[in-house]
């Protein structure tokens, strides 16, 4: 091979690289957690009585995307240890060698200071408030206390999951309501069955790192009841948006069906004891949330034209 | 010579991809500005 095409290989190789790390930067943010918390961020601006400019809608929007991905990025450098042993974490950027711990913790620090600055400079203090209590609640009541020490780590620690709509609502309101507590809920409740079907056929994976989750600690029949306990609880929750007059009735018959499926497939986790039935949980959870919280923005923007 | 286009190369790159990002933060806060001071900003 000629001095020429391996200096021409270097580059290409180099460039590669460079792309390669803009990528890892975007994957310290958890773009796919990301993206839920954008979508429920969302909902809880549209079906919040009021209106918000569009620029600061989207500003909105971006400050929640954006301190999300960063608390997803602390979570790293701290989880960079387990992160390495779980076969699911290996391939993220820290324990693949591509960024270091300290590269992502100053990467999430600065951007979690940004996205609470902007959203309380552009939007209100009240959505800034809630948007740094989310950040330091996963950092360092999740991350940090919960998720190495307890089983219930993921019930307390989904709280973070759940804020988004709250702020979304709040970016529009400026307050916190009973309405926008209900989609706190919704995602909080929905949160244990949804990991905890996912932990009962990854909890070799979770017992590897010397995680303390449920089926870890205390077993999969004790979870497999849980999971039934919370699903429902779902339900009285999901239906509730309805019930205090800020969904309709297409919302309410809706929440009543995907609910009772979810606690229909949650049974079938309970009662046949095997892995594709919560895997089958697992993939409806995901369907569950999104469809949910869907309805409620179709209902609000059909009632908007309206 | 090879060594030097490709440091360009890739200084050229992360150059576009942080003056990108300057450029879309200098047009948002342009329009959170407008926004704010036109009292735009609904409830």
């Amino acid at each position: 091979m000629s001095d020429a095409s391996l200096g021409k290989e270097t580059i290409e190789t180099r460039v590669n690289t460079d792309l390669t790390r803009v990528s890892d930067y975007f994957a310290l943010l958890k773009p796919r957690v990301m993206s839920l918390v954008v979508f429920t961020g969302l909902v809880g601006l549209v079906v919040a009585p009021g209106s918000l400019h569009p620029v600061l809608a989207i500003t909105a929007l971006l400050c929640i995307a954006v301190g999300a991905g960063a608390s997803g990025a602390i979570n790293m450098w701290f989880d960079a240890d387990i992160d390495a042993v779980m076969e699911r974490t290996q391939e993220r950027p820290i324990p693949a060698g591509h960024v270091s711990a300290n590269e992502a913790l100053a990467f999430g620090t600065v951007l979690s200071i940004a996205s609470v600055v902007l959203m309380g400079l552009a939007v209100n203090y009240v959505a800034a408030a809630l948007l740094a209590f989310t950040i330091a609640f996963y950092v360092f009541v999740y991350t940090m206390w919960l998720k190495r020490r307890t089983p219930q780590n993921i019930v307390i620690g989904g709280a973070a999951g759940a804020f988004p709509p709250m702020i979304g609502w709040a970016a529009v309101t400026g307050d916190v309501s009973a309405e926008s507590l209900v989609l706190f809920a919704i995602i909080f409740m929905w949160t244990p069955p949804h990991f905890w079907a996912l932990s009962l056929w990854r909890d070799i994976d979770y017992a590897k790192a010397g995680v303390p989750m449920l089926p870890v600690v205390a077993g999969r029949d004790v979870t497999r009841r849980q999971i039934v306990l919370y699903s429902a609880l779902l339900f009285p929750v999901a239906v509730m948006p309805y019930v205090l007059g800020y969904a309709g009735v297409f919302y309410g018959i809706g929440a009543a069906i995907l609910s009772g499926l979810f606690l229909v497939l949650a049974l079938r986790v309970w009662r046949q004891k095997d892995e594709e039935s919560a895997k089958q949980l697992f993939a409806y959870s995901l369907l569950y949330l999104f469809l949910i919280f869907a309805t409620l923005l179709g209902e609000s923007l059909v009632r908007t034209v309206i | 010579m090879a060594r030097d286009d490709d440091r360009h190369k890739r200084q050229r790159i992360r150059n576009l991809a942080v003056g990108g990002i300057l450029i879309a933060l200098v047009i948002l806060f342009y329009l959170i500005t407008v926004v704010k001071m036109s009292g735009g900003a609904g409830a």
